[in-house]
């Protein structure tokens, strides 16, 4: 039989505060456990939570980013479950009146063209704790700094077809909430995590299957995998005959599977009501409009305007735009330059080979963008060749110089990289070459005409090894001229 | 609304309390009783009614993004029942 | 000295009658004397309070006494006192030193007040009579056979039996008032969000509101001038300017207008406690006010809708008590659902129980909108019907309490017959309107109680109203036979 896949994800983003949703205790990752944990955050007897008002911007940014109803009223509910992390026995979270309503992204997929997907909701809640199970003798231990961390919650419709396509709507959807700076987009420290809701279905049926959710999926590699992993395995029932059990899982990245959870056996009641000690939030139009004046330009409009006013292809374009700090880079280096194409080859390039092979982001390479920028216009003015422009990029690399535009026309002078163009000093330099290599010369004559223009390279690399930084055009226009004039 | 046993023992695990089964006969009653009491409710006609979240209708007050809490983990972890490495200890959670 | 109310320590330690030292020292042997009778206090804080003392007879030496520097009075079990055991009478926090001050607490150390220590209550203010503490039942100093009331019980009994002149309480659905009238005296539950609720453990967290128990309006108004106020810790609490509530006390009542709800004066209501309350409101009439029959004709869905309410926000707040970060742990969990299940099976007593069990029935799946979403809906009529009230009168004026003070263990087996011992006081907390109880005469040798409706934020009104009918009789003065 024919199947077709259904997926729809939650993506839980932790907001970029200083401090917690209803605590004034710090977000700051990597404390010390519980050093973080306030009285609120611990849940003690007595006390209150008082909302963060840059969650509720944040919220409504992302909200706006996405085209998407803004809740004017919502209100914060109580979701009652006990887990050793969830110090108050329940999540304060948005049930019936979420902070955003129904809005929508576009994916790009692999044929070129765009997907619209939905977004049903996306509401704020607090982030649970972390449980350690590794160092206690048997025991778990807790760790509360997490808890309290803001969360927008964001609900997408069952509405991609492939893993693939859940990958592709994962990774927009961080492009936009980095590009919105309400997430840090750090997926190592868990500040995005994905459930995934897979179910399959026969081709042409419209009820669908029975669906599983795989929890907590944290990188943008595992959610194509996991979901691979798991549509195998529902096919692989499905084909037996068998039925799909409705439960959640978890991907074992080592073993490329999924496995039951066994701390959600049990289906949970978990008896939403309205926090009482939180009232509704109301926002009006004049605060909604006020946010909207904040937006940044999107990674769609963006990519829009590489192609379109830069000339860029749509496929540079897409990579060039998807994260807001690699973008910032580029336009940066391009407006340098004056030049979006040559910016787009090296950061294509260089930069992205030099970021890869170092394992770093965009922010930590030491090649600032204004270095970049200089040594792009050197290029277009001639003082540097392609090759040298390598060796001014990798010596900053290295850490030579300073993080100065300036320090790259140190390095140009100080590694002698200085493009030659004057033709009175490459025609010594030939001269000299020629004269030091008879033999050289001689084949060169014995060389029929038609192949001459591959027997000249050798030419090429003697006279720029006597002289770095000559300009190869000029080079090669003279040693055309010399070479005739032997013969 | 009359609770059976079962009932009980379900809200009693949903509640995670442990209730003990001498006392269960107690429990169904009086619980049976109280449903009766409140289930006069349903007479009330609420029809196009708002919920009373607060009862001055006020709206939720915004706190201003700053930290102003400092580590207070030793002073907190004096009245904790177990503690290890400044981690609460419970009996190993399995996921 | 144990006579004297708040207001005349204040003007004696003035006047140098007797020092803070002496008064507080006066007050702990008297604790010391009479408590194991009736059991008002769970913790006395005997060095706290003579340093506190000590430290406010230093600062009236240096010329900076305030009006409380020094006046002495015990805060109920329920509010965070920061090193000292808050147990809200329960095993569960029987081990629970708090972290951290209350906002009610921190503005009387603030005031320069003295801590006695911390009261007796019903095991997270869930009862009516202080039978259902951990510590043991408290004993109404006018009868000790007979309950205080609750859930406010050991504040009512301290107060009553002279131990302290005033203390802090709360109300959730009558837990000021009901024991106020048991023991006979001033109980004040202002406005929902009048007083912060920062630090004072929640059991009804849209219901609870802190308050006062005294001998005297005069001294609820010098208690609520302490508490009143706004505090960012606490979203429901509102930012609205606080009065000076003793400058209006002697306000004349000439053209006051009483409210006389129908169905608070039902047949049921015993001649006595009618007889008693009938003489009150023809005291008021005597000091100039008018009185007018009104209707609430919701009245009757009010505890329906409290024990819903209630129940349901306790199981949700009372979640917290697990056993992982503080409290009663059991012994030898063998897994995390262990540890929760008889943690909680143990630390909690019955009544506790039975309340979370409603709450979390109430609020699982399916029942949502017949049960939550109703009773707060229920809510909204209740209070439509008080704001249509105060649009005709001035003050609502009902009893407190069906009946005096009952017997220990007359109600214990029938939870249900407990609950409509707040048939008068509850609808209020739905409301969220301020109410007062005050002494208003006697049946069997047992104090009858007169609750007083405001509308909100007229806590001046009530304490006005309530000043000027102490200042007509006495029964406020009367006390237990075996005090006076």
């Amino acid at each position: 039989m024919e199947w077709e896949v259904v997926i729809g994800l939650e993506i839980h983003a932790q907001l970029a505060t200083q401090s917690k949703i209803f605590s004034g205790a710090s977000t700051a990752y990597g404390a010390d456990a519980n050093t973080q944990a306030c009285a609120v955050d611990l849940g003690l007897p007595g006390v209150l939570p008082v909302f963060n008002e840059e969650a509720l911007r944040m919220a409504v940014k992302f909200g706006l980013a996405i085209d998407a109803e803004i809740g004017k009223k919502s209100v914060f509910d109580r979701k009652n479950y006990f887990y050793p992390d969830l110090p108050k026995g329940y999540q304060t979270t948005q049930l019936h009146h979420p902070i955003v309503g129904i809005g929508h992204i576009d994916i790009e997929l692999d044929d070129g063209t765009t997907k619209r997907i939905n977004v049903t909701r996306a509401h704020l809640e607090e982030d649970a704790g972390k449980s350690v199970h590794e160092g206690f003798d048997g025991m778990s231990g807790i760790d509360l700094n997490r808890a309290g961390t803001p969360l927008i919650e964001i609900v997408s419709e069952p509405e991609m077809r492939s893993a693939k396509e859940a990958a592709a709507y994962f990774r927009k959807m961080h492009s936009i909430v980095t590009y919105l700076g309400i997430c840090d987009g750090d997926l190592s420290q868990g500040s995005m995590r994905c459930d995934c809701n897979v179910s399959l279905r026969p081709k042409g049926q419209e009820e669908f299957g029975t669906r599983t959710e795989i929890k907590n999926v944290n990188s943008f590699r595992n959610v194509e995998r996991a979901i691979e992993a798991e549509i195998a395995r529902q096919m692989d029932i499905l084909e037996d005959g068998g039925s799909i059990v409705q439960e959640t899982r978890l991907y074992d990245a080592d073993k490329n599977e999924t496995r039951a959870m066994r701390s959600k056996e049990v289906a949970n009641d978990y008896r939403y009501f309205p926090c009482p000690d939180l009232l509704p939030v109301i926002i009006d139009d004049n605060y909604i409009e006020a946010v909207r004046s904040t937006l940044p330009e999107l990674p769609d409009a963006k990519r829009a305007r590489f192609v379109k006013d830069h000339g860029l292809s749509t496929v540079d374009a897409a990579v060039l735009a998807s994260d807001r700090s690699l973008a910032d880079y580029f336009e940066t280096v391009a407006h340098a330059a004056n030049d979006y194409k040559l910016a787009a080859n090296w950061v294509q390039g260089d930069v992205s080979a030099a970021l890869n092979r170092l394992e770093i982001g965009i922010a930590q390479l030491p090649v600032s963008a204004e270095q970049l920028g200089r040594i792009l216009q050197l290029i277009k003015d001639n003082t540097l060749n392609n090759g040298g422009a390598k060796e001014v990029f990798n010596a900053l690399l290295e850490g030579k110089g300073d993080d100065t535009a300036a320090s790259v026309d140190a390095l140009v002078d100080s590694l002698g990289l200085k493009q030659v163009s004057d033709t009175g000093a490459i025609e010594a330099i030939v001269a000299q070459v020629l004269a030091d290599n008879p033999k050289l010369v001689e084949g060169y004559l014995n060389t029929p005409e038609d192949k001459r223009a591959k027997a000249i390279g050798p030419f090429i690399g003697l006279t720029r090894k006597a002289a770095k930084g000559v300009n190869p055009q000029v080079v090669m226009d003279v040693l055309k001229k010399k070479l005739s004039e032997l013969g | 609304m009359a609770l059976d046993q079962n009932q009980v023992r379900d809200i009693a695990e949903l509640a995670r309390l442990q209730i003990d089964e001498t006392q269960l006969d107690d429990y169904q009653k009086n619980l049976s009783n109280i449903l009766d009491l409140v289930d006069q409710l349903a007479a009330a006609d609420t029809a196009n009614v708002e919920p009373l979240a607060h009862p001055l209708d006020a709206v939720q007050r915004l706190r201003a993004d700053q930290v102003s809490e400092s580590n207070q983990r030793e002073h907190f972890q004096q009245i904790a029942p177990a503690t290890s490495e400044g981690y609460y200890l419970v009996p190993r959670v399995v996921e | 000295m144990y006579n004297k109310t708040i207001a005349d320590i204040a003007r004696d330690l003035n006047a140098g009658e007797y020092s803070s030292v002496e008064l507080t020292q006066s007050l702990l042997d008297r604790v010391e004397q009479l408590d194991s009778t009736y059991n008002s206090f769970i913790t006395v804080t005997k060095e706290q309070a003579l340093a506190q003392a000590k430290a406010a007879d230093e600062r009236r030496a240096a010329g900076n006494a305030e009006l409380w520097t020094g006046i002495p009075i015990a805060h109920k079990d329920i509010f965070c006192t920061n090193g000292v055991l808050t147990s809200c009478g329960s095993k569960m926090l029987s081990n629970f030193v708090a972290p951290y001050d209350a906002t009610v607490i921190d503005k009387f150390n603030q005031a320069g007040a003295v801590s006695l220590g911390k009261l007796n209550m019903d095991e997270f203010a869930m009862g009516s009579s202080n039978e259902s503490s951990f510590y043991g039942a408290v004993a109404n100093p006018w009868n000790t056979d007979c309950v205080p009331g609750g859930s406010s019980g050991g504040s009512a009994a301290a107060v009553a039996a002279r131990l302290v002149p005033g203390a802090t309480a709360t109300d959730t659905g009558g837990s000021i008032r009901q024991p106020a009238a048991f023991c006979g005296l001033t109980g004040l539950k202002p406005t929902y969000g009048r007083i912060s609720r920062w630090g004072m453990v929640a059991f009804a967290s849209s219901l609870d509101q802190a308050g006062s128990m005294t001998r005297s309006a005069e001294d609820a108004a010098l208690m609520l001038q302490v508490m009143a106020g706004f505090d960012a810790k606490d979203s429901t609490c509102v930012d609205q300017p606080v009065p000076d509530y003793s400058a209006t006390l002697e306000q004349d009542l000439t053209g006051l207008t009483i409210g006389l709800p129908k169905e608070y004066f039902r047949d049921d209501l015993s001649a006595d406690m009618q007889q008693q309350v009938r003489n009150a409101i023809a005291e008021y009439e005597k000091l100039g006010a008018k009185v007018k029959e009104i209707s609430l004709p919701n009245t009757h869905l009010a505890i329906p809708a409290y024990y819903i309410v209630a129940p349901a926000e306790c199981s949700a707040n009372l979640s917290r008590m697990d056993g992982v970060r503080f409290g009663y742990r059991c012994d030898d969990p063998q897994d995390i659902n262990d540890l929760y299940k008889r943690s909680r099976g143990e630390g909690f007593g019955n009544e506790v129980k039975r309340r979370i069990m409603v709450g979390a029935y109430a609020l699982s799946a399916g029942f949502y909108d017949a049960y939550y979403k109703k009773a707060q809906q229920v809510r909204r009529l209740i209070k439509n019907d008080f704001v249509e009230a105060f649009k005709e009168v001035d003050i609502i004026m009902s009893p407190t309490t069906p009946s005096p003070a009952f017997k220990r263990g007359e109600k214990t087996s029938d939870p249900v017959a407990m609950y409509l011992e707040d048939i008068f006081t509850i609808a209020l907390n739905l409301a969220g309107l301020p109410g007062m109880s005050i002494p208003c005469g006697q049946v069997n040798n047992l104090p009858v109680g007169l609750q007083l409706i405001g509308n909100y934020f007229d806590e001046a009104r009530l304490l006005n109203a309530a000043h000027k009918f102490q200042q007509a009789t006495d029964w406020h003065q009367q006390a237990p036979a075996d005090i006076a």
